[in-house]
């Protein structure tokens, strides 16, 4: 490490602990954090598409995860180095924004990165790469505008979108009933979509999985599923037009938060408090009992003797429901969350058709189903699978084709997939290139070589030839003029993405090249790597 | 310029071929430990815990074995959580599921070596599976409405089940049992309802299912043993010292005759809510919680037999049996709802005095009162016995059965080859491998009975391909024989259970290319 000295050979402290630090500087700096950044891409890489794997992850306590999601991937990866957490974020951000192509853009980083070394092993200075990547994904993005598609549809014709979200689910271990949980996420998406403003909330769908069963019981509830059963063993077990209280405060004696002391002297003193505390249980489930309401869902606990009287006074009840769930009961039935039982009125009630209660295989595993609500502005989502893994990459899955669904909801744009948009874009990009004097042009042609790696990726985990394969698809691209041909992965016969029916949303491949490349854009930037050595 | 590193110290990668091989050898390692416990002449383990005590299991359960172990491999513990599933849902084939995934995940290595792309043996594994079950579908026998035959055919299955346990000398015994029990829950899956009891001493035939219900507790000193036609109340409130629940109170006195005072009005309290409970017009008093000498007294002062302690359980199914329900409050009697049976009285099984409760209102619950040489032995008994009254109530409402004896697997095994025949492509082979597959557990069971496995599996191969053979190996007499006329049967939804798992757990491991492996969780020294 070069250090600076002053006229007497007085080492200069420029950083603390200098000669404690490694420190990376120019071409080295960048040319490291390249092959991180590398490193990362190519371990997603084998995750793409449809035909790709699965990596298995074993977390710091032994648990195991098994997925095919990039995002999912490299958030239990455990990295260490920085450039490598960049990734990890842009996948991430990708996952919040989208939900979908997480493993897309990664690889898109990589390749990005993989033709950025290149040019600066040409000698090419690192801005005026990031320059031309930045003029190249503008180019890329505005034709992607071009190409894309709008399509129709309709809450009674919902056929492209379910289309669109088999397409996601393709890749993933649940393609075996690829088509009925496409429709389950549809129909989800649209259950609580507002059509009008074009928003989804995704909050308002739950997505509850329980093992056991098999994947394809998975099922669609119009109404809310929490795991809890009735505080009593002897409530009833089903509820028909159910009015039900919705409380935030426990069936136990008040406890004031500020700190007091009730002292108890004489026998007088101890009867009226005994009599009080009666008095208390039997107000509380009288107020309830008032206002009409047929079913208590509580977020604290019972105390015993007002279990029993709730169960009494033929009252059913729930207790220790999560505040999240709480909430989407109040928001499905249109009732109210009340805090203190003097509030209670019939107005804050919630409506549902049918409550009831469910037991599943062999343990003593029950869940209670509330449904026909008044406003079935929630659902859930009910998965049943061979294990937890399964269960756990289902909700993923999931997850995933609830937000394609909701983007489309947003943004009707489409484009096709299967890598067609990306050789279309490649095209483009590569024939912008001409026109732009300079340096740039160079890095905007790397660009659209980046671009190819992403079918060419899609043709290796298909076991195809990819060189051969993409230089076919390409070809027949400029031939006919048509921006629709892509790999076929599945082996149907056709490069056609309309007929394979493949289809990605404009809006998430937008997105995937424009935060690639800005996160390829601050890598490179990067010019000296300052860190603390081993200690 | 190399990468230094990407992942945390401690963390490794495994990738392609090696991570493969990795999972792959981890499953069948695993498959390969509890092969030897299937079928009929299957051995046991011993599973010695390394907690303190080191307490012994004796076992034949597959999913109990597993449970047990402590595993690092990550694809082995996919195949043993498979194997908990299958005992949550169905409760029997917990051996069968790992076996035959273990099996399939033995044919898809020898194929990967035959360079097929895992992806290839995935598509042909699911089809084959799809075909094995509409074979399974074709064949089901279903007796639902004849009542005298579906018992018959659940009595089978309940023998067949625990043919191959510790309970396989007094099969017919216990299999009466455990369809005796599973009528009474009229369709329920509860199986909360069946008490098991367990009793050293006496042999396992001295087991026996008991109609009414038996408590494992003692009657207080003092109180009658015998009531007919009891009025129970069952009731979970404190009959210690009954607190005072508004939060801060507290006694504070200056003189002693005040807390004298005050005692007594405690007492009186208490007293006050024992005449309650009295005036509700029982004669027996069950509670969840600890009964104090005082109210006890009160209690045998006024004939009351007064039971405490019985824990969650035992209350809630006493109050399904009597048909009661569970009480806190006693302040209007009229309304609350007795329990009522024909007589309580106290038994001796063994040593230990228990609580009978006999006649009862509602029959749904019973009991089982399991008796044999040690504790091991009861354990096994209790397990197999469960293990028989899952796959039994399953039955009860999904009424399809098969036969037995490797019956399934030959069936299964030659459709999925003339479906291989008909598929074109790379598939075909991986569907070739899954009827191998699936020979293996008619092998297997074979070879763990000393029988000459490649015999009878080739000649049970030829006697299927007769339309409508009901042959499988009888490992008695050690021969291939007519299934339907030994009476050997299996439930539908057990064999679907283990044919969809197992599928699903080897297409989970097959998927796998990289194994990454974060750095373990220090543990803090804790000095």
């Amino acid at each position: 490490m070069a250090l600076a000295f002053d006229e007497f050979g007085r080492p200069f402290i420029i950083l603390r602990e200098q000669d404690q630090k490694t420190r990376l500087r120019g071409i080295d700096a960048q040319k490291a954090n390249i092959a991180a950044g590398k490193a990362v891409a190519r371990i997603l890489r084998s995750s793409l598409g449809p035909k790709g794997m699965d990596k298995m992850l074993q977390g710091p306590d032994g648990d195991i995860t098994i997925t095919n999601d990039g995002a999912t991937i490299l958030e239990q990866m455990d990295v260490d180095n920085q450039i490598a957490k960049l990734m990890v974020e842009l996948s991430r951000s990708q996952d919040y924004e989208i939900g979908d192509g997480t493993t897309g853009v990664v690889v898109m980083a990589g390749a990005l990165l993989e033709q950025a070394e290149r040019q600066l092993d040409r000698g090419i200075h690192p801005i005026r790469i990031a320059e031309g990547y930045e003029m190249a994904s503008r180019v890329a993005v505005e034709h992607l505008e071009r190409i894309s598609q709008k399509f129709e549809f309709d809450i009674n014709n919902f056929e492209p979108l379910v289309q669109t979200c088999m397409t996601t689910l393709s890749s993933k271990i649940v393609n075996r009933c690829k088509r009925s949980l496409a429709e389950i996420a549809v129909k989800a998406v649209l259950a609580v979509a507002d059509l009008e403003r074009r928003d989804v909330n995704l909050d308002l769908i739950k997505v509850e999985g329980k093992v056991g069963g098999k994947l394809e019981d998975t099922e669609l509830i119009y109404g809310i599923l929490i795991d809890k059963d009735m505080s009593h063993p002897q409530m009833p077990k089903q509820i028909e037009d159910a009015h039900i209280a919705i409380l935030t405060c426990p069936f136990e004696p008040p406890k004031p938060k500020t700190k007091h002391k009730v002292d108890i002297d004489t026998v007088e003193k101890f009867q009226t408090l005994r009599k009080q505390e009666q008095q208390y249980f039997d107000e509380m489930v009288q107020k309830c009992k008032d206002v009409g309401a047929t079913l208590v869902i509580c977020q604290w606990g019972f105390d015993d003797e007002a279990n029993h009287l709730l169960m009494h006074r033929n009252l059913p009840a729930v207790r220790w429901v999560g505040g999240v769930e709480l909430e989407l009961i109040a928001i499905a039935t249109g009732g109210r969350i009340v805090p203190r039982f003097q509030e209670l009125t019939p107005e804050k009630l919630g409506k549902a058709g049918v409550v009831r209660e469910k037991s599943f295989g062999t343990t003593k595993e029950r869940m209670l189903y509330i449904e026909h609500c008044a406003n079935s502005k929630a659902v859930t989502i009910f998965i049943r699978g061979g294990n937890k893994m399964m269960i756990e990459e289902t909700k993923r899955s999931i997850h995933d084709a609830l937000c394609v669904a909701r983007n489309l909801i947003r943004n009707k744009s489409i484009v096709y997939g299967g890598g067609a948009a990306e050789i279309a874009c490649s095209l483009a990009v590569d024939a912008a290139a001409d026109k732009y004097p300079g340096v740039e042009q160079y890095a905007i042609r790397a660009f659209a070589e980046a671009l190819d790696s992403v079918p060419m990726a899609l043709a290796e985990n298909s076991g195809l030839q990819p060189i051969e394969t993409l230089s076919a698809v390409k070809s027949q691209q400029i031939k006919e003029n048509i921006p629709f041909y892509g790999i076929d992965c599945n082996d149907v016969g056709t490069n056609d993405m309309r007929e394979q029916d493949v289809f990605e949303t404009l809006i998430g491949k937008q997105q995937q090249i424009l935060l690639a490349t800005q996160v390829v854009k601050m890598i490179l930037k990067i010019d000296d790597v300052i860190s603390n050595s081993e200690y | 310029m190399p990468i230094d590193k990407i992942f945390k110290d401690d963390a490794s990668e495994e990738k392609g071929e090696r991570a493969r091989m990795a999972s792959f050898v981890g499953a069948m390692a695993i498959s390969d430990l509890v092969k030897s416990t299937l079928g009929p002449k299957g051995m046991d383990k011993i599973l010695q815990s390394t907690g303190r005590g080191h307490a012994v299991t004796v076992t034949n359960d597959g999913a109990t074995i597993l449970k047990s172990l402590h595993i690092d491999n990550p694809a082995a513990k996919v195949l043993v959580d498979i194997s908990k599933v299958q005992d949550d849902e169905v409760g029997d084939g917990t051996t069968s599921v790992v076996v035959l995934a273990g099996e399939l995940l033995r044919e898809a290595e020898k194929l990967v070596a035959s360079k097929i792309h895992p992806m290839t043996i995935i598509a042909g594994y699911r089809m084959a599976s799809e075909c094995a079950r509409n074979a399974l579908l074709k064949r089901v026998i279903d007796n639902k409405d004849n009542a005298e035959k579906f018992r018959s055919d659940l009595l089978k299955i309940a023998m067949t089940t625990l043919c191959s346990k510790i309970l396989s000398q007094d099969k017919e015994h216990f299999a009466e049992m455990a369809v005796d029990a599973v009528f009474r829950l009229k369709g329920s899956t509860n199986l909360e309802a069946i008490q098991i009891i367990k009793k050293p001493g006496g042999s396992l035939r001295d087991s026996f299912l008991d109609e009414g219900f038996i408590l494992d507790k003692k009657i207080g000193i003092g109180q009658p043993k015998r009531i007919e036609n009891a009025n129970i109340l069952v009731a979970n409130t404190a009959m210690d010292t009954d607190k005072v629940k508004i939060y801060g109170a507290r006694v504070r006195v200056d003189s002693m005759t005040k807390v004298a005072e005050i005692e007594g009005a405690e007492k009186e309290k208490m007293k006050d809510k024992v005449k309650k409970i009295i005036g509700h017009g029982i004669n027996c008093f069950v509670n969840r919680q600890l009964i104090y000498n005082f109210p006890e007294e009160l209690f045998a002062d006024a004939g009351i037999l007064a039971i405490e302690h019985a824990d969650f359980e035992g209350i809630e199914r006493l109050g399904l049996v009597t048909g009661g329900e569970i009480a806190s409050t006693f302040d209007n009697p009229e309304s609350v709802k007795l329990g009522h049976c024909k007589l309580i009285e106290e038994i001796m099984i063994g040593e230990d005095k228990l609580i009978h409760f006999s006649g009862c209102e509602m029959g749904q619950a019973c009991s089982i009162v399991l008796r044999g040489a040690s504790h091991h032995v009861l354990d096994e008994a209790e397990r197999s016995l469960h293990d028989a009254l899952c796959v039994l109530s399953q039955t009860v409402n999904d009424t399809r059965v098969l036969l037995g004896g490797g019956w399934p697997e030959m069936v299964m095994a030659k459709e999925v080859d003339e479906l291989a025949r008909k598929t074109a492509g790379k598939k075909s082979h991986a569907i070739e491998a899954f009827s191998r597959a699936l020979v293996a557990i008619p092998t297997t069971i074979a070879d763990n009975a000393g029988l000459d496995s490649a015999e009878l599996v080739a000649q049970l191969r030829a006697e299927h391909h007769n339309e409508g053979c009901n042959a499988g190996i009888d490992v008695i007499s050690g021969s291939v024989g007519d299934m339907e006329e030994r009476g050997i049967y299996e439930a539908f939804k057990v064999k679907q259970a283990v044919l969809l798992s197992a599928t699903e757990a080897s297409e989970m491991i097959l998927r796998v290319d990289e194994i990454i492996t974060c750095a373990p969780r220090r543990r803090e020294d804790r000095m």
